[in-house]
């Protein structure tokens, strides 16, 4: 019953458009990073953002900005961007359904009911502390889902995946909306952190989450080939040597790492997962050696710029990042489906 | 011996209908059920009263209690059979939509009636909270229809080679077009006023509180007209659901079919938005259970589709109405709640793809 992803475009791009595309997304990355350092509610060169980067200077308030607003800001937006745009891809690829992404593990939803419990139990009202019961409530609804998705003879079927994904996922955000309706401390409290932002964050808390998300994606470009043999059905793969249910479960295991980590810093941010991967795949095809890479970089790619626009949008109020990717990727979108799709 | 035939074949001059043999009996089965889950639903509550004084009073006797007569006849009676229409045209409504896209995620928010309705309410209820409050069914049914309009145009290409109306890209313009109505609803949510946003919340879990019965009388005619034709459409269904190619092959005029369709569900979907806000998880599971019941055939799923999601939805209230009085659960949050184990079901039983 999956819709089958790869009728939608070729399923190999020629090698010069898969090695091309690299230095121009690389490009496309430093460019909206250092726009995105520069640019804010205080405008600053770029010649002030190189000094503040080797010579630091303690007194010089735009340093102080850079050093400590806008850098985490950025890397914060790089991490979580690469990370949502990694497991979109492969959450497609793992339940071959173009609808899938990272929140259908049940990880943002279960990352948006333990902060919200956090808040409505325990008063919690920190980020850092947001971070850890959202990447708690992340991991143990993953695992959740994963297991019963897995129950039954044939293993995590995609289709069994997907299921149980959409029941835990309306059960859990059921139950933060009863809280949320009922309890007008909580929704004011976490309202912010549900619409998924990146700033604020201390560089302390960015630093000690990069390795999880470098981990991660390591450990996804890892599994690129084998991605690739599992997209083309479980059958095939079977036939070919793989050992389907190990390769599934490295998959979901970084899926979890990575949308956990992203979750956690950022709050639940969707549509990057779902869109970036269906739009690599327009030029890149279906090979996730090069896939999970391009996934990556248009994250961050993405994500960077929407952040910036939210903040140059409304000036000088911000808005939220999560709600920017949607309502930008949103009509980009519709636009490259009515253009690419064929059929 | 003669192999059972596993089919029930009706047969008049202008109609004929091949159903499996299941069907009669699932539907009968679930009606009974419905029908048990409509007098508790009545008598439960605030105020308790007796199963067997429930169907007297239904029935116009007198049983020299004042209330009653009031309680069941203009309280309760109104909103279980609210409860229960809602639950069938979003149960067909995701059957169709689940059909035409052949996906099992597919449910009837992806034809963009949900994502409309939520924002026209938003702004309605949030934006413009000085606005007759009044208008508030119209203005999300609008919002509703407008946006499925303008997905199909979205997804529509008249060129030749990119086959008018794709399902896929109806599913992909679909999500682009709910994510960026999704994004304004949570700009109006997180930037709102506190008060006017968990009035929001409350309409966005979808309740079926207060309804009475000039609610039924405004979505009755419209189910009344849909399911019916869902039912007798649904032979087409099976037909696309044989893929493309083959549809084309034997001679099924697809784009209109499947635009008929599309209408259907979006009607069905749309007309349970004015009186009970976004009650998304019927849709999804609904057909899902019903397929494990009846099989997938079409003829047969639509109905059990319509008569599982009434169920579901009956019960859904019963419980959300009763579970920690007086605080009432919106029926679309218990929805999801109750929801979960019928789908562990799902998942314990072998699955079929």
């Amino acid at each position: 019953m999956a819709v089958q992803i790869s009728n939608m475009t070729r399923t190999h791009a020629p090698k010069p458009i898969l090695i091309g595309a690299l230095p121009l997304c690389i490009a496309a990355l430093i460019f909206a990073a250092a726009v995105s350092v520069a640019f804010g509610a205080a405008d600053i060169t770029l010649q002030t953002v190189w000094e503040a980067i080797v010579s630091f200077d303690k007194t010089n308030a735009n340093h102080l900005i850079i050093q400590t607003l806008r850098f985490p800001r950025v890397f914060t937006a790089m991490l979580v961007g690469a990370a949502l745009g990694v497991t979109g891809a492969i959450m497609q690829g793992l339940t071959r359904n173009p609808l899938a992404d990272p929140g259908l593990l049940g990880i943002e939803s279960g990352a948006a009911f333990a902060v919200v419990m956090g808040i409505f139990v325990f008063h919690i009202t920190s980020l850092p502390v947001y971070a850890v019961f959202a990447f708690a409530g992340a991991t143990l609804t993953a695992l959740a889902v994963y297991g019963l998705g897995s129950l039954g003879r044939s293993g995590a079927t995609p289709f069994k995946l997907t299921i149980a994904g959409a029941a835990f996922s309306s059960l859990l955000s059921s139950l933060t909306t009863s809280i949320l309706m009922f309890n007008q401390r909580s929704l004011d409290e976490a309202r912010f952190w549900l619409a998924g932002s990146v700033a604020g964050r201390e560089m302390r808390l960015v630093l000690e989450a990069a390795p999880f998300f470098f981990v991660g994606l390591a450990a996804a470009f890892l599994l690129g080939r084998q991605m690739t043999t599992l997209s083309m059905g479980e059958e095939i793969a079977r036939g070919l040597g793989q050992h389907v249910r190990r390769i599934k479960l490295a998959c979901a295991a970084v899926v979890i790492l990575l949308a956990g980590s992203a979750v956690a810093l950022a709050g639940p941010i969707g549509f990057i997962g779902l869109i970036i991967p269906h739009v690599v795949r327009m030029f890149a095809g279906v090979d996730y050696r090069w896939a999970l890479p391009y996934s990556a970089l248009l994250g961050a790619v993405f994500l960077l710029l929407s952040d910036l626009a939210g903040r140059m949008l409304v000036r000088p109020l911000e808005m939220p990042v999560g709600i920017m990717t949607a309502a930008i990727g949103g009509p980009i979108f519709i636009y490259l489906v009515r253009w690419k799709v064929k059929r | 011996m003669k192999p059972e035939i596993p089919w029930a074949v009706y047969q008049t001059k202008f109609f004929s209908l091949r159903l499996d043999r299941r069907v009669p009996w699932i539907l009968c089965f679930l009606s009974l059920a419905a029908l048990i889950l409509f007098v508790l639903h009545i008598g439960v509550g605030e105020y308790y009263i007796a199963p067997f004084d429930v169907l007297n009073t239904i029935l116009g006797k007198d049983l020299g209690d004042e209330n009653y007569r009031f309680v069941v006849m203009e309280l309760r009676m109104p909103r279980a059979i609210l409860a229960w229409l809602v639950g069938a045209a979003l149960g067909a409504s995701g059957a169709i939509v689940q059909g035409l896209t052949r996906n099992p995620l597919a449910s009837p928010d992806l034809t963009g009636v949900t994502a409309g309705a939520s924002a026209a309410a938003v702004v309605f209820i949030v934006i413009l909270p000085n606005t007759p409050q009044g208008w508030l069914p119209l203005v999300a049914f609008a919002g509703g229809m407008f946006v499925a309009v303008l997905l199909y145009l979205f997804a529509w290409r008249g060129n030749a080679s990119m086959s008018g109306d794709s399902p896929i890209r109806l599913i992909l313009v679909g999500i682009g077009l709910s994510a960026a109505l999704g994004a304004f609803v949570s700009f109006a949510l997180t930037f709102g006023e506190l008060w006017y946003v968990q009035n929001a919340i409350m309409w966005l879990s979808g309740s079926v509180y207060a309804s009475d019965w000039a609610d039924i009388r405004s979505v009755f005619p419209w189910i009344l007209i849909c399911l019916p034709l869902a039912f007798l459409t649904a032979r087409d269904l099976n037909v696309l659901n044989l893929g493309e190619d083959i549809a084309h092959g034997l001679g099924a005029p697809l784009t209109l079919k499947r635009g008929f369709l599309l209408l259907l569900a979006v009607a069905l979907a749309g007309v349970t938005v004015t009186v009970a806000g976004i009650i998304s998880f019927v849709g999804l599971i609904a057909p899902h259970l019903a397929r494990r019941l009846v099989g997938s055939l079409h003829e047969g799923l639509i109905p059990a589709a319509a008569f599982v999601g009434g169920l579901v939805v009956l019960l859904s209230d019963l419980v959300g109405r009763t579970f920690m009085p007086p605080t009432e659960i919106p029926v679309g949050i218990v929805v999801s709640i109750v929801g979960v184990p019928f789908f562990l079901y799902l998942l314990w039983k072998r699955e079929k793809v």
